[in-house]
């Protein structure tokens, strides 16, 4: 259980946040807030910092300024009860789904289960049955990573964060790898754990999925957000230039 | 040429052969399984740990590939005897083998190591693994599958450097070799037959390695593929 | 029982240049047997393949020890006495024949394929493919690995001391057997060795690295 927040409370607070990779900024003070059960889609251009913003989230990165707060814990304190905090609270889907090859997808799944939730192992089985059913692979539990297309395999990465339990899902541009006929099949898990409730943040090309799906939206630019606000909103009334074309564009 | 080859001499000297052989297989064994972990702590130690520790396995690797394998025998056996260490041949054997194994280990499963993709360590990072739980669990086995050709042929040829210890006067099967021949004179025989059994070893321990490779390695027992 | 004095390391370095001697034999004898095996391996004479694999494959599964001593008295059966330094020199090069064969082997089917299909549409027969299109890029190709392997050929000299040459590991045993002090005068012999392998192993590391840059 997250500490005590009022309902109300932003669950993933972005303030200000600056980080520099050498001499190059690649995220100069962007700030929103996130609340729980809320859908955010990041959107923009290749270079405009929107991975990097959601690995700063995840706590891959670390920031130059500004603050992050996840659940009422500030993300980067140092500690590895801290550190373990944030992995609880945040589950995160990778572009290039990360699946463990020499594991079975059930292994996959189990594995943190056992190693850090310290579930036994008929639980951990048990549990991941139930998250393989919610992404519709039941029957690839044995299977192994190579012998499943890539929207299975990134089903199956979703299956894995979400057997944790986490109060935020982060997806970093999760069908980018993956054939066209492929990635409806991601989108609709997607689509479901979204109507289901859970908090997520989507940097994503699937302009589609994001008018569809998402609360919010954030449009980011050289490193800045750019523009944002509620879905409908924003894609009916453009604000700025850089968004109507960007919009344009990927139509 | 007026040689006649003569192998009568088997008849009677067959189980001294076989001692040999049974011996060299017991020290071959221990030292493979020790400098098999030594190696992977090391490889470890290389890849994650910090600078001091980085150069002091760097040193370690660099000195046993250096020198010849005969001289870190004498330094363990009589070298550490004059400074009041006292150890039987085969005790020393097995220690000289071992840290000679574990250098050329710690290589191969350096590399082995460093071809797992960072992106896997992340993964395991984001599920909340520890880094010690991601080493265990993500990392070591596959790269020991990606390098287990490398790591068989290296069991074999520890197994023929084996006969070196033949030098300290450990019984193995060299050894058994050279008092035979010293008893029967027929030299050029026996050691053809030491070949052969050697040849047979070999074949053996590659034959026990893919065995050991099937059980270790489900996935690939089940697959047939490529990690 | 002596003190160990300069004498002694004068007396190691003495003998480390046998070591080196005897390393440039076998390499050049190693050489010069194992290229045309390395060729009898890639031949289209099945019988030659099978000679040459053979052979490897009997050297790269025997001890060398072994090797050292069935040269040796093989050579006394057919009625050679030959001085240690011969004997070490002939056995050394059986060894290194069979590893070198199987490097350079390597290394000449790492040319790609396509060059040999170039150079046999432009009507070159086998032979000058091989002299003038596919041996000079495998030697590009052969050199970090045979480099690596001279250190090992600088290792195995020491077990010519078995069979009596006094080389380095040999002179150490006369040092230790009249001063004995073992842990000292092997470490001796062990930083000699370092410092004539070392510089090659880096020198094959670092040739292998140029080798992929330039990929």
């Amino acid at each position: 259980m997250p500490a005590a927040d009022a309902a109300t409370d932003p669950i993933v607070r972005i303030e200000n946040v600056v980080k520099d990779f050498g001499p190059l900024r690649v995220l100069d003070g962007v700030g929103f807030d996130v609340a729980r059960g809320q859908t955010v889609a990041v959107v923009g251009r290749s270079g405009s910092g929107k991975s990097t913003l959601l690995r700063c989230i995840a706590g891959l990165e670390t920031v130059q300024g500004g603050r992050i707060e996840v659940c009422g814990h500030e993300v980067g304190r140092p500690g590895s009860a801290a550190r373990a905090q944030l992995r609880r609270d945040v589950g995160m889907v990778f572009q290039s789904y990360n699946l463990f090859p020499h594991l079975t997808v059930e292994r996959n799944i189990t594995l943190a289960l056992t190693l850090v939730k310290k579930e036994s192992k008929e639980a951990a089985r048990k549990r991941a049955a139930e998250v393989l059913g919610l992404v519709g692979l039941t029957e690839k539990i044995r299977s192994y990573p190579e012998q499943l297309s890539g929207g299975q395999q990134q089903r199956v990465a979703i299956a894995r964060s979400l057997a944790l339990q986490p109060q935020v899902m982060l997806f970093d541009e999760v069908t980018s790898a993956l054939d066209p006929e492929l990635t409806s099949e991601v989108l609709a898990v997607m689509e479901d754990l979204a109507r289901r409730g859970m908090t997520m943040i989507s940097v994503t090309h699937e302009m589609g999925f994001a008018r569809r799906v998402a609360d919010l939206v954030v449009f980011m630019h050289q490193g800045k957000v750019w523009e944002t606000g509620p879905t409908a909103e924003l894609f009916a009334n453009p604000r700025t230039a850089e968004f109507k074309q960007f919009v344009g564009s990927e139509l | 040429m007026s040689y006649k080859f003569d192998f009568a001499f088997l008849a009677d000297k067959w189980p001294d052969f076989v001692a040999g052989a049974w011996l060299t297989i017991q020290l071959t064994i221990l030292s493979i399984a020790f400098g098999f972990l030594l190696g992977t702590v090391c490889a470890v130690a290389r890849v994650y740990g910090g600078p001091l520790l980085r150069r002091l396995v760097g040193a370690y690797v660099e000195t046993i590939r250096n020198t010849p394998l005969l001289i870190q025998i004498f330094i363990v056996y009589f070298g550490l005897s004059s400074l009041g260490l006292k150890l039987s041949a085969e005790v020393s054997a097995v220690i000289a083998l071992t840290v000679n194994m574990g250098a050329y280990t710690t290589e191969i499963m350096r590399a082995g190591i460093q071809s797992i993709l960072r992106t896997q360590l992340e993964a395991a990072d984001c599920l909340g693994l520890t880094r010690l739980q991601a080493i265990l669990h993500v990392v070591l086995l596959p790269a020991m599958e990606r390098v287990y050709p490398s790591l068989a042929s290296q069991g074999v040829l520890l197994m023929l450097a084996s006969s070196i210890t033949s030098q300290i006067s450990t019984e193995e099967l060299t050894a058994t070799a050279n008092l035979v021949q010293s008893d029967t004179y027929r030299s050029f025989e026996v050691y053809v037959i030491v070949a052969v059994v050697y040849l047979a070893l070999s074949a053996l321990y590659r034959l026990g390695f893919w065995a050991i490779g099937q059980v270790l390695f489900e996935r690939r027992r089940r697959l047939g593929t490529p990690l | 029982m002596i003190q160990l004095n300069a004498n002694h390391l004068l007396y190691l370095l003495e003998a480390a240049r046998w070591t080196v001697l005897l390393s440039l034999i076998a390499f050049l004898g190693g050489a010069v047997v194992g290229l045309p095996l390395a060729l009898m391996r890639l031949s289209k004479v099945g019988l030659l393949r099978m000679l040459a694999s053979g052979y490897i494959q009997l050297i790269q599964g025997t001890p060398l020890l072994i090797v050292l001593f069935l040269s040796y008295f093989g050579l006394g059966i057919l009625g050679y006495k030959l001085i240690p330094l011969v004997a070490a020199g002939i056995s050394l090069t059986l060894y290194a024949a069979a590893f070198l064969g199987e490097i350079w082997r390597g290394c000449i089917e790492a040319v790609p394929r396509t060059q040999w299909e170039a150079s046999d549409c432009l009507g070159l027969n086998r032979f000058q493919q091989y002299a003038y299109v596919v041996l000079p890029q495998a030697v590009r190709i052969a050199i970090p690995p045979t480099v690596g392997f001279m250190v090992q050929i600088v290792k195995n000299t020491s077990l010519a001391s078995v069979i009596g040459f006094v080389e380095l590991s040999r002179a150490g045993q006369i040092v230790n057997n009249s001063t004995f002090e073992p842990f000292v005068i092997f470490s001796a012999v062990a930083l000699i060795y370092f410092v004539l392998c070392y510089p090659l192993s880096v020198a094959a590391r670092t040739l292998e690295r140029k080798a992929h840059a330039g990929r």
